[in-house]
């Protein structure tokens, strides 16, 4: 249900991301142009926004608001304040209203989207995490690893019959007891936005380049320790490690893990099925 | 040696899965895949019960291991554990022990 009401509608971007929709109000319109061209093809309708951020954005002739590059995302009196040198914000999940003060770069909206989603996917079983992911026959995938695992990698050698969903941050949703994997805008060295579809889960891969391509098997407790290094929590509140300790282990219950071994050539999804 | 009482801390997520025990601190986010004999002594720390009659009733008695390099394995335990906040000790009893429950 929306949050909006139509006066401000005109002033708003809605960034509309594994089919949780953000209303971002912002009167200057040259930043509303910048975040609709940058998150092009994730944009959506005001009808269907289920938070609403009012974002200010502070002059360039301004000081910045600190040198601190150190991100701070903690919950007080219930509500979500974010911190970092470029933004200042904060978050109330029960009103599910907002407030960003920000500079014009583009990377404080892009982080304020990823700590949000996050926080909200944690309430439902889901989670962002550090993985490039595609949809192929109907079904997603998902190739997780740190920086340098080959995400990038494995995003640039996809047939074309391979609908690349993100070659940097993956979005798993869930459904009842099924996952699925939603595009998302967040690029990774590809530069490339994602698409804005989701199918469900097929597999989840951890990437290790090697001298081969097969798929090994991993341990459940390996798998889970795995995932949950490469899952973004923004925030080190002991509630929401719980919520997504937990989500990690349902997710197990329910998605194939493997370890992917592969070499840098386009026959590795020769055995992505 | 004075004798030690451990508890489960509430500042924990754990889940038994496969037959092991993973246990991750809230706190810091440092995660512990546990053994059976880990397990056991994870299980047992209920605040009230003395380390050493869980190293003698559980560890020694299932496990068959000679009760000086139990002890002496379980103290280390729960030494790193207790590090990171994962398991509270006292040397008395808890009053009210701040239990996770075991999954």
């Amino acid at each position: 249900m929306s949050v909006m009401t139509a006066s401000v509608a005109a002033d708003s971007v809605f960034i509309e991301i594994g089919e949780i929709s953000l209303a971002l109000h912002v009167q200057d319109s040259s930043f509303r142009r910048m975040v609709e061209d940058r998150y092009s093809g994730f944009v959506g309708s005001s009808r269907d926004s289920q938070c609403e951020f009012e974002i200010d954005l502070y002059d360039s002739s301004e000081p910045v608001l600190t040198d601190d590059d150190q991100l701070e995302v903690k919950l007080e009196a219930g509500e979500w304040l974010l911190k970092r040198g470029d933004f200042r914000g904060r978050w109330n999940p029960r009103t599910k209203r907002g407030h960003i003060r920000q500079s014009r770069n583009p990377y404080a909206i892009d982080s304020v989207l990823r700590i949000v989603h996050s926080l909200i996917l944690a309430k439902q079983g889901g989670f962002l995490v550090h993985a490039a992911s595609a949809i192929r026959r109907d079904k997603a995938f998902i190739f997780s690893g740190v920086s340098g695992a080959g995400k990038t990698t494995i995003s640039r050698l996809a047939p074309p019959d391979v609908t690349l969903l993100t070659d940097e941050i993956s979005y798993v949703r869930r459904e009842g007891n099924r996952y699925f994997a939603c595009g998302t805008p967040f690029a990774g060295e590809l530069a490339r936005v994602g698409a804005n579809q989701s199918a469900p889960l097929g597999a989840l891969f951890f990437l290790e380049k090697g001298l081969r391509n097969s798929i090994e098997p991993i341990g459940p407790t390996e798998a889970i320790q795995r995932l949950m290094r490469n899952i973004l929590f923004f925030a080190h509140d002991p509630e929401l490690v719980k919520l997504v300790f937990q989500s990690a282990c349902e997710f197990a219950s329910v998605v194939p893990m493997h370890r992917l071994i592969f070499v840098p050539d386009q026959r590795v999804w020769d055995i992505i099925r | 040696m004075a004798e030690k009482y451990i508890a489960r801390s509430t500042a924990i997520a754990a889940r038994m899965l496969g037959g092991e025990m993973m246990v991750m601190s809230a706190a810091d986010s440092t995660f512990f895949t546990l053994n059976e004999v880990a397990t056991v002594i994870w299980q047992a720390a209920d605040g009230r019960t003395p380390l050493s009659e869980i190293v003698a009733g559980k560890i020694c008695h299932e496990f068959e291991v000679e009760a000086e390099r139990a002890q002496h394995g379980a103290e280390r335990f729960v030494d790193e554990l207790s590090q990171h906040g994962i398991l509270l000790v006292s040397d008395r009893p808890f009053d009210s022990p701040p239990f996770a429950e075991t999954p």
